[in-house]
């Protein structure tokens, strides 16, 4: 239980629609990570790529209780992950995308991770005591993520000649997903007036500097291309995120009002 | 001048006072190839394991269910991982046994060739499939082969907690509506028999059993743990209120056992010949990932040939 503060019924509703996006963000991400599991590569990387998704399993356990308790409407994290249909969800629409092979789904996680470990480092001084506690915490795992998948995108862009094929290409399919993580809108903007989140455009400068940084080492181009798709914050996703919760919801939906 | 000790009495004396015997001590070859099979066999379980659980982690009905699942198949690679380390201080490589796993010379425990059809067989893996594993496993943490024995006591532990979360599963749909008690007796229908037939053939059918168990490899024989497992079973089935697929399930007083009906030794044997339900898609699953994998491994190796990583926040 969290001991919440009350802001006024506008900053509020921003708040619990930011708090939405962060947990979604990390469930969706999470639950492709656990998709691999049992597939890997490698043993090693198998495990590692549970632990990626463990913890932003947990992550976004963490965001939906605080998110549910702001609401003050007496839903469970539960009831938020299993019971929104894809429009009320929030995530942004890099982390939906299929995983395909492992250059894909490391390249994904590199993009997500360099946003995400500048975010929870802004969040983590938020003005709000328990956004600062949950990303304080979060920024620990979300470093070695970071680490990882970093590594991973130098060791496959400077590997073989088929690795680098096959990381540039997934980078060249997901670089039109990057341009929503640090656009603000108008729920940024309320919150960021308020003292509770942070300028994401600060939040651009810094990811375009580590990525640049890790896609030289690892000897790719990037992409040229300037179209950004967006949508996702705005509960517009891509056609995948349906299938997504198709697959997650089945047995909440199919036997409702049970305990699990 | 000492007499060399014959090494052969040497290993005799050790195992009959119950010492260690390490990698770097004298073996018999029979000893070394036995262990060999027996370990990497166990190390395939646990990968091939995954699978029939990991089908049920994005379909999880909770998050802390999906949590605890994705947390307890990925121990499983653990065990694996630990498993391959302790066969190759027998001098085989993780690589080589992984190929004979992929080219069906080595085997895994049959089991998990049976499919996973509903969130109840979650529960069900866990209460009974852990549980018959615990059996097995447990005298193995005093196995002569001191690498296997350690190993199996990191196992165990975390053995001990997958069989609790399988059993609260098991309770939370048993006490459940009326659907979620008819899945998880569903669930035991279909996994009881298979379970049973995890301790391997009966004794007198079981061609390996007398010389492992004069090497103090094995401690007990299959019977035997087929028979502990079902006596401690049938309670925590009343328990659930529960009813265990078998007519000929009853109490003998007078054995201080449970009896219990014959098992389907057709069946088992086919499964271990490769017509189980899933034997083929386990089988694949496992050359697909490792296939799909290969340039990953290249890319890995060839990276470390250039340079060392040191990549820093």
């Amino acid at each position: 239980m969290f001991d919440t503060k009350t802001y006024s019924s506008e900053v509020n509703q921003a708040l619990c629609d930011y708090l939405l996006r962060l947990a979604d963000s990390s469930l969706i991400l999470g639950h492709r990570l656990s998709e691999w599991c049992g597939h890997g590569p490698i043993l090693e990387q198998d495990i590692a790529m549970s632990n990626l998704a463990l913890d932003l399993i947990g992550q976004a356990r963490n965001w939906y209780q605080l998110a549910a308790q702001q609401a003050g409407l007496g839903q469970t994290e539960d009831d938020l992950a299993y019971l929104r249909d894809a429009p009320q969800y929030r995530n942004v629409l890099l982390v939906e995308q299929p995983n395909g092979d492992f250059g894909q789904t490391v390249m994904r996680q590199f993009l997500f991770d360099a946003y995400h470990y500048y975010l929870l480092q802004k969040l983590g001084q938020s003005a709000d005591e328990n956004i600062a506690a949950i990303a304080q915490k979060s920024l620990k795992e979300v470093t070695y993520h970071l680490k990882w998948s970093s590594e991973w995108v130098i060791r496959l862009g400077d590997g073989t000649e088929e690795s680098q094929r096959r990381i540039q290409t997934a980078l060249n399919n997901l670089w039109e997903f990057t341009g929503e993580l640090s656009k603000p809108d108008q729920t940024d903007e309320i919150l960021h007036a308020a003292g509770l989140v942070p300028d994401l455009r600060k939040i651009q400068a810094d990811w375009q500097n580590r990525v640049l940084s890790v896609l030289t080492e690892a000897t790719l181009q990037i992409p040229t291309r300037t179209w950004m798709q967006k949508g996702g914050k705005e509960g517009i996703h891509t056609e995948h995120l349906g299938y997504i919760l198709a697959e997650m919801q089945f047995l909440q939906r199919a036997y409702p009002d049970c305990e699990w | 001048m000492m007499q060399t000790p014959d090494p052969q009495l040497l290993f005799d004396l050790k195992v009959a006072e119950e010492q260690r015997i390490e990698p770097k001590d004298w073996m018999p070859e029979p000893y070394r190839r036995t262990l060999i099979r027996q370990i990497s066999q166990h190390a395939h379980s646990e990968i091939v394991g995954m699978l029939p659980e990991g089908n049920w982690i994005t379909r999880a009905p909770s998050l802390r269910r999906k949590a605890v699942l994705l947390a307890k198949v990925q121990d499983e690679a653990g065990h694996g991982l630990y498993l391959y380390s302790a066969a190759e201080t027998l001098g085989v490589s993780r690589e080589q046994m992984i190929a004979d796993l992929h080219s069906g010379k080595a085997k895994y425990s049959s089991i998990f060739n049976y499919p996973t059809l509903s969130w109840a067989d979650m529960g069900a893996i866990g209460w009974l499939v852990d549980g018959a594993a615990i059996m097995n496993q447990v005298p193995l943490c005093r196995t002569s082969y001191g690498p296997y024995a350690r190993a199996m006591v990191r196992i165990c532990k975390e053995e001990s907690f997958h069989q609790r979360q399988g059993y609260e599963i098991m309770m939370t749909l048993a006490k459940g509506s009326q659907e979620q008690k008819a899945m998880a007796q569903d669930a035991l229908n279909r996994w009881w028999w298979p379970v049973l037939m995890m301790f391997g053939p009966k004794d007198d059918e079981s061609p390996n059993t007398a010389q492992s168990m004069q090497w103090k490899i094995k401690r007990f024989s299959n019977d035997e743990l087929r028979q502990k497992f079902v006596d401690a079973t049938v309670p925590q089935a009343e328990y659930l209120d529960l009813t265990i697929p078998d007519p000929d399930l009853k109490w003998n007083e007078a054995r201080g056992h449970y009896d219990f009906g014959a098992i389907n030794w057709e069946e088992f044997w086919e499964v271990v010949k490769g017509n189980g339900p899933c034997n083929r898609q386990r089988l694949e699953a496992r050359q697909k990932a490792h296939a799909e994998g290969e340039w990953v491994r290249e890319a890995a190796m060839a990276y470390a040939k250039k340079r060392v990583m040191s990549y820093e926040l």
